[in-house]
């Protein structure tokens, strides 16, 4: 069968002042239909640069640079913009991470949801307003057929997300990325967006990329991870063992520099992992090296002159790490 | 006798409603705590709930309508000229957005001394050698002294923020939302030099945040908000393991867990709904409209904190972890 969507090797560069930097450095992945895939990573690591290219929405300084990225077995990067313009919205949606800005202030949501419908499903007005109200009602916003005519500003953070939702799946679509959909919104407002998220999942079959820095909404949404650092592949695998047997020290600094919340609470607090320094600048991607290596416990020579290759674990883990076994 | 007591502390806002209606937005209502020295108290709760405002109003940086501040018994909130501006020296605030906190034109060292030159804590010539010994404690080095705030990563300049909270040796420091616009890994290393300062400097904090993994981790007592009011509130161990009210317990079951064990308990209470509107608040519990356990007492009659599985609760039917039939 083939996976709905694949990429394969690829690698964006944008553009810098004197050269090209590498934001997508040889990256591979599969993905199929009712799975979900998360990335996860700091800021500047790539995540959302995956999502756009896959969108086929790069800003201007980038540049699909290699590689393929794989839809149903056709190569999007190869497409001609009218051909992708028809799965992008329609077979492939987004979510945005910032509902106050994602939305179009001087229409009403009725009409930007409505929009879509027309423009992809050839819907009649009067029947992409009704689908519009049944998709509102769908992500939970009370008193649908009223709220279709309100205007974004008198929404509330969480309404908006669930607006932004019901546009992406306003055509059904096979894949849907949601690029840090929770982010702006509080627990309980995000604890309802992951529910909706899931059960969509379930009744249709849509596959999901979450793209979160917080590795408690990755062990709750996903099947399996991929940790990005510094436009690479640090760490992929089934979620479970990703969290339970971390292989990559990135991924188990990002696992334990954060406090969680366990079943039960004791007296012991032990200090955090700290994992020192920063997210390399853009300019030193690309390097022949593990980039994590000025901020890893473990690194020697070897780290800071060859990438590492990825080895792969029986648990279906990949790890990109020169101390991947001894952990 | 408590460091810091608060009573009572209400906080309006006048709001436009067009054509010369004006209401009144109650953002802070009848809030009471202590703060022993030495100790973490966290004020929990999600935007709106006022936890940011009833912060502010203890470092009269907000005006309270009502209530009592008292610090080491003084009531802050009476003081007047001089006394108020030496009183102001023991409250501190460290600022959740690392960006616009700190003056962009001027340098380090001079942002971490603009507390003592405005306040007058220390001799002027002492001060440059304060600024270094600060710059010391919170992980910085001499030489970034004379940088501006733009050549800081987000990390680095929250530690400016809190050399500058430090530099008048404060009494209380209050963190408002300290850690939530950096990055995780940068957001550990604050973390635990706050607890580190804590140990050493003996500080004392009003730790304001959303996140309940990280408050759970810094806090000896906690009081949870909703609407303007406590909720909630007692000592870490009971409030995370015993939580009464039920808007907490939906909070807590609401955080992703990477912790198994948690997930596993699988008793994720959803409160549908958004809050009600601040400006028409219903009468009765604030939670009434979204709480599972709602009865008419809840609908009509506000419950106030009492005492309920070893801490406080502020709930009619405190407890009870199944939603009583109506």
């Amino acid at each position: 069968m083939t996976p709905l969507l694949s990429v394969e090797n690829l690698r964006v560069e944008m553009a810098l002042r004197d050269h090209a930097a590498p934001v997508i450095d040889d990256l591979s992945l599969t993905l199929n239909a009712g799975e979900t895939l998360s990335f996860v990573g700091e800021s500047g690591c790539g995540k959302s640069m995956t999502a756009l290219a896959i969108m086929g929405l790069l800003p201007d300084v980038g540049r699909v640079a290699g590689g393929r990225i794989l839809f149903e077995g056709k190569d999007m990067t190869a497409m001609p913009a009218p051909a992708l313009r028809r799965i992008r919205g329609n077979e492939i949606s987004m979510i945005f991470q910032e509902p106050m800005t994602s939305l179009n202030p001087v229409y009403t949501v009725g009409e930007q949801i409505a929009e879509v419908l027309r423009r992809h499903k050839g819907l009649s007005n009067r029947d992409a307003r009704a689908r519009a109200v049944e998709l509102l009602d769908q992500v939970r916003i009370p008193n649908a057929a009223r709220r279709v005519d309100a205007y974004p500003h008198e929404m509330s953070g969480g309404q908006r997300q669930r607006v932004m939702i019901a546009i992406a799946l306003s055509c059904a679509p096979k894949m849907l990325i949601a690029d840090e959909p929770t982010t702006a919104l509080d627990v309980t407002v995000q604890a309802q967006i992951f529910d909706l998220l899931r059960d969509l999942g379930r009744e249709t079959g849509t596959a999901i990329i979450l793209i979160t820095h917080d590795m408690g909404a990755v062990a709750e949404m996903a099947d399996r991870v991929i940790v990005m650092y510094a436009g690479r592949k640090a760490e992929d695998g089934p979620v479970d063992d990703v969290i339970d047997t971390p292989r990559h020290p990135y991924t188990r600094g990002l696992i334990s520099c954060v406090p969680h919340l366990a079943a039960t609470l004791t007296e012991d607090r032990p200090e955090l992992t700290e994992v020192p320094g920063i997210v390399p600048p853009l300019s030193a991607f690309g390097a022949d090296a593990c980039l994590f290596a000025s901020r890893c416990p473990l690194a020697d020579a070897q780290c800071r002159s060859r990438r590492p290759p990825e080895i792969t674990f029986e648990t279906g883990q990949h790890v990109a790490c020169w101390k991947a076994d001894i952990a | 006798m408590s460091l810091l007591s608060v009573r009572d502390l209400t906080v309006r806002f006048p709001v436009r409603r067009g054509w010369g209606r004006k209401a009144w937005l109650t953002a802070v209502d009848g809030v009471s705590f202590d703060l022993e020295a030495g100790r973490t108290l966290a004020i929990v709760g999600e935007s709106g709930s006022g936890k940011t405002t009833a912060a502010l109003a203890v470092a009269r940086l907000v005006g309270a309508q009502h209530g009592t501040v008292r610090l080491e018994g003084e009531d802050f909130l009476t003081l007047e000229g001089e006394a108020l501006r030496r009183a102001r020296a023991a409250i501190q605030v460290i600022f959740q957005d690392p960006y616009s906190s700190l003056n962009p034109r001027l340098r380090a060292a001079a942002i971490v001394r603009e507390p003592m030159d405005s306040l007058g804590t220390l001799p002027r010539q002492d001060r440059p050698a304060r600024a270094e010994e600060l710059f010391a404690q919170v992980g910085l080095r001499p030489e970034q002294m004379h940088l501006f705030p733009h050549q800081f990563s987000g990390g680095q300049r929250q530690r400016i923020g809190i050399a500058r909270a430090l530099a008048t040796n404060p009494r209380l420091i209050i963190c408002d939302e300290a850690v939530s616009a950096l990055d995780v890994a940068v957001q550990a290393q604050i973390l635990n030099l706050l607890r580190r300062l804590q140990a050493e400097l003996g500080l004392t904090y009003l730790f304001i945040s959303h996140d309940l993994g990280v408050v759970q981790h810094m806090c000896d007592d906690i009081a949870v908000m909703y609407m303007g009011r406590i909720v909630e509130q007692g000592d870490r161990l009971s409030v995370f393991n015993d939580a009464q009210h039920p808007y907490t317990q939906a909070l807590l079951s609401a955080v992703p867990a990477v912790d198994r064990a948690r997930r596993r308990q699988d008793k994720r209470l959803l409160i549908p709904g958004d809050p009600p509107d601040p400006l028409n608040l219903p009468p009765g519990c604030n939670f009434a409209s979204r709480c599972p356990r709602a009865q008419d007492v809840c609908r009509s009659q506000a419950p106030v904190l009492a005492p309920a599985g070893g801490h406080a609760a502020a709930c009619h039917f405190p407890g009870g972890e199944t939603p009583i039939p109506a």
